[in-house]
């Protein structure tokens, strides 16, 4: 919601297709590609049109942009795959680098820490996005990771199929947290907010997991 | 082959080695220490892009002519005295080293590195045999005191600290005064070898490069043992991999250096071999005899497809390992694999089979480190997808050792039921609506929701100090009170 009103206050008229449902990467990361063929295709079927497509999750950018094409590798739908692809745009980077957003900072002095998602860095190349956008709030302090390109070891189904190894790796991703000392953490990723944000809870930890979206709009919006 | 054996399981060993600190502490601190060593010598990206793209070129190249280059090594090798010879599997291998040992009546073997002959388990073939076989590479020496398998393929012992392998020559090494301290050790270690090279009547070594234009063969090393071993004994053994083969020797520099900044954050290595040939007339050293055995091993299987063979770009240098929050945590025996890491991750289930392996292929949360450090361009994530398809389904055509045979008719149908609710709009609406409305409700012990939350019986391999504080691993997530849809419907955000 907040990535829609930080479009709409630059002026964009966006348009939700209701049909959407996933970017269909569970499946394909776990080898059912027909399954994510079917799904991907009934995606790429509702945005016809030649407006960008903006996604606020990194990892689904990344399907769409990167995996979509090659799912339809040898299809006669991948023309029309890559052409969605081409489209895709991660949300930090539309903001930052298609709209050149300029902002006034209207919140409180606060520390924040950044998590970005490995699909978003690796998959998207996105370092460098969302750290300039939050240089723009005057009284955001952004405290770095430790070891900030490092998985938090969600991985979809990986958490469930590995469930130690995962649990080892957002154990001192939420430590790596806590010893900012900033009381939110923010990333671009729904997947990394629920692992490392569940962690945090389940530790009793006073920080926070927010979407970078929400705390943009927020800040920005005076509330 | 007898029956099959079980498969190895991952997940119960990483488990276990998730519960020793002091094995995940010296991991870390290595991993930690080779990461940095190598960004220090990657400082400039625009050089680093351009050098992985040639690394990448030359490897593929090389794939795409694998035969035909082959073919060209063996005359260029013959020509400069070095005899070929062809495996195509382990037991192959084995049986022609022992046949050339047997020859000259060899009882006593120093060996260099070679992860090749881990492949082959060589030193428990020559044992059994008869033949004493010493691993002359510091780490090598360390685990082979202790049984033990490399647990990385640069630093087969850096599951180790200072500590445990004093401990390990304090028990092992007669002649040796108990000390933790670097230098001591190695001198224990290097008195033993000393003695041990010359007593030798074979050297046993991989190799890093064998190029086709020359004939010649190139091992990298830091200690020197490697030209020991392939200098001092009367008979040199090299044994390599049908993918070490490149084709010119200009081909050879910029591997090396991308092979050696890689691995171990060096810009170039203390000795670097160039073997081309045994001692000739009038030459004071040498061996009189060097045997080059070439190993398939699975690998021309993999070479035919065209996306699985960047596999085989591989020059072993374990970035991947390094760069690997699954194996910095685990370390590398939970992959019961000679190669463990990323790059053990695609490989073994291609060789071993991908449904008796499928346990690796899913031991990653696709992260993509590994590929991003990787100096040769290996899309080691996007193979690991491949191989999980593969192991789910057998596709037609397929050349993948065990396709289909990792399929479980649960999954199956799981991911039916979510393409069913993907696919509709409609249903996919009812499932969101449920799930925002009764979620609350959910019995905790839903496999799925208790493996995230660490309850119930999935808890029990965690490592304990995870739950001693805590009561849930991680809290449930709590969906919101409405979805997505209902609430842009709401705001009056356009559909179309």
């Amino acid at each position: 919601m907040s990535g829609i009103r930080l479009l709409q206050r630059e002026g964009l008229r966006v348009v939700f297709p209701r049909g959407q449902t996933c970017c269909a990467q569970p499946a394909y990361n776990c080898g059912y590609h027909d399954e994510a063929r079917a799904v991907a295709r009934a995606q790429i079927a509702l945005f016809r049109k030649p407006h960008p497509i903006v996604v606020p999750s990194g990892s689904c950018a990344g399907m769409m942009k990167r995996h979509y094409p090659a799912l339809f590798e040898g299809d006669p739908f991948r023309e029309e795959a890559e052409a969605f692809a081409a489209r895709v745009f991660e949300l930090t980077q539309f903001l930052s680098d298609v709209l050149e957003v300029k902002w006034t900072d209207r919140g409180e002095k606060v520390r924040v820490t950044w998590h970005p998602s490995c699909h978003s860095l690796r998959e998207m190349g996105i370092d460098e996005e969302p750290k300039k956008l939050l240089a723009q709030l005057a009284n955001v302090e952004v405290a770095p990771l430790a070891r900030e390109r490092e998985c938090c070891g969600f991985g979809g189904t990986f958490a469930v199929r590995e469930p130690e190894i995962s649990a080892a790796m957002v154990e001192d991703k939420a430590s790596d947290v806590v010893s900012t000392g900033a009381p939110l953490l923010l990333s671009g990723d729904g997947g990394c907010l629920l692992n490392i944000g569940g962690r945090l809870a389940a530790r009793g930890e006073r920080v926070r997991a927010q979407h970078i979206a929400q705390f943009l709009w927020e800040r920005t919006n005076g509330r | 082959m007898g029956a099959e054996k079980r498969a190895p399981a991952f997940r119960p060993a990483a488990a276990g080695a998730l519960k020793d600190p002091e094995l995940r502490a010296n991991f870390r601190r290595a991993m930690d220490g080779l990461m940095a060593r190598r960004a220090a010598l990657f400082a400039d990206p625009a050089e680093w892009r351009d050098l992985r793209a040639l690394g990448a070129s030359i490897r593929q190249r090389t794939l795409a002519r694998l035969p035909a280059l082959l073919e060209r090594l063996e005359s260029k090798c013959a020509g400069n005295g070095i005899r070929v010879r062809w495996a195509e599997t382990t037991e192959e291998a084995n049986a022609l080293v022992l046949e050339i040992l047997r020859a000259r009546g060899a009882t006593r073997v120093v060996k260099g590195k070679s992860m090749v002959s881990e492949e082959m388990h060589l030193n428990d073939f020559l044992e059994k045999h008869g033949i004493e076989s010493l691993e002359s590479d510091l780490g090598e020496y360390i685990i082979q005191l202790d049984g033990e398998t490399p647990s990385h393929i640069i630093m087969p012992a850096i599951h180790k600290n200072r500590r445990q392998i004093a401990s390990l020559f304090g028990r092992k090494i007669r002649e040796a005064k108990y000390t933790e301290d670097v230098d001591e050790l190695t001198g224990i270690a290097r008195r033993v070898l000393r003695r041990k090279f010359f007593e030798a009547e074979a050297g046993i070594s991989g190799v890093n490069f064998a190029v086709a234009e020359t004939g010649t063969l190139c091992l990298v090393e830091n200690e020197g043992n490697g030209r020991m071993s392939t200098h001092v004994p009367p008979v040199h053994i090299a044994l390599m991999g049908i993918e070490k083969v490149v084709e010119r020797l200009e081909d050879v520099p910029p591997l090396y250096s991308l092979l050696t900044r890689s691995a171990t954050g060096q810009a170039i290595t203390t000795y670097f071999n160039m073997i081309t040939g045994p001692r000739g007339a009038g030459e004071k050293d040498g061996p009189a005899e060097v045997h080059l055995i070439i190993l398939d091993n699975g690998r021309s299987r993999i070479s035919s497809d065209a996306e699985l063979s960047a596999t085989l770009r591989c020059i072993r240098c374990g970035a991947c390992m390094n760069h690997c929050p699954v194996y910095t945590r685990v370390g590398g025996h939970a992959y019961q694999s000679t190669y463990p890491g990323p790059i053990g991750k695609i490989l073994t289930p291609q060789t071993e089979g991908v449904g008796r392996r499928h346990d690796l292929v899913h031991a990653s949360s696709l992260c993509g480190a590994c590929a991003e450090a990787c100096p040769v361009g290996i899309p080691i994530a996007e193979l690991l997808v491949r191989l999980r398809r593969e192991a789910a389904h057998k596709s037609q055509g397929s050349s993948v050792l065990g396709a289909g045979e990792g399929r479980s008719r649960w999954e199956s149908l799981a991911w039916a039921l979510w393409k069913a609710a993907h696919r509709s709009p409609a249903l996919y609406r009812l499932v969101g609506f449920a799930a925002t409305r009764f979620s609350r409700i959910l019995p905790s012990g839903l496999p799925i929701l208790s493996a995230w939350t660490g309850e119930s019986g999935q808890a029990q391999g965690l490592p304990p100090e995870l739950l001693k504080t805590t009561r849930r691993l991680r809290e449930a997530p709590r969906p919101a009170r409405r979805t997505l849809h209902e609430l842009v419907e709401e705001i009056g955000v356009d559909d179309a």
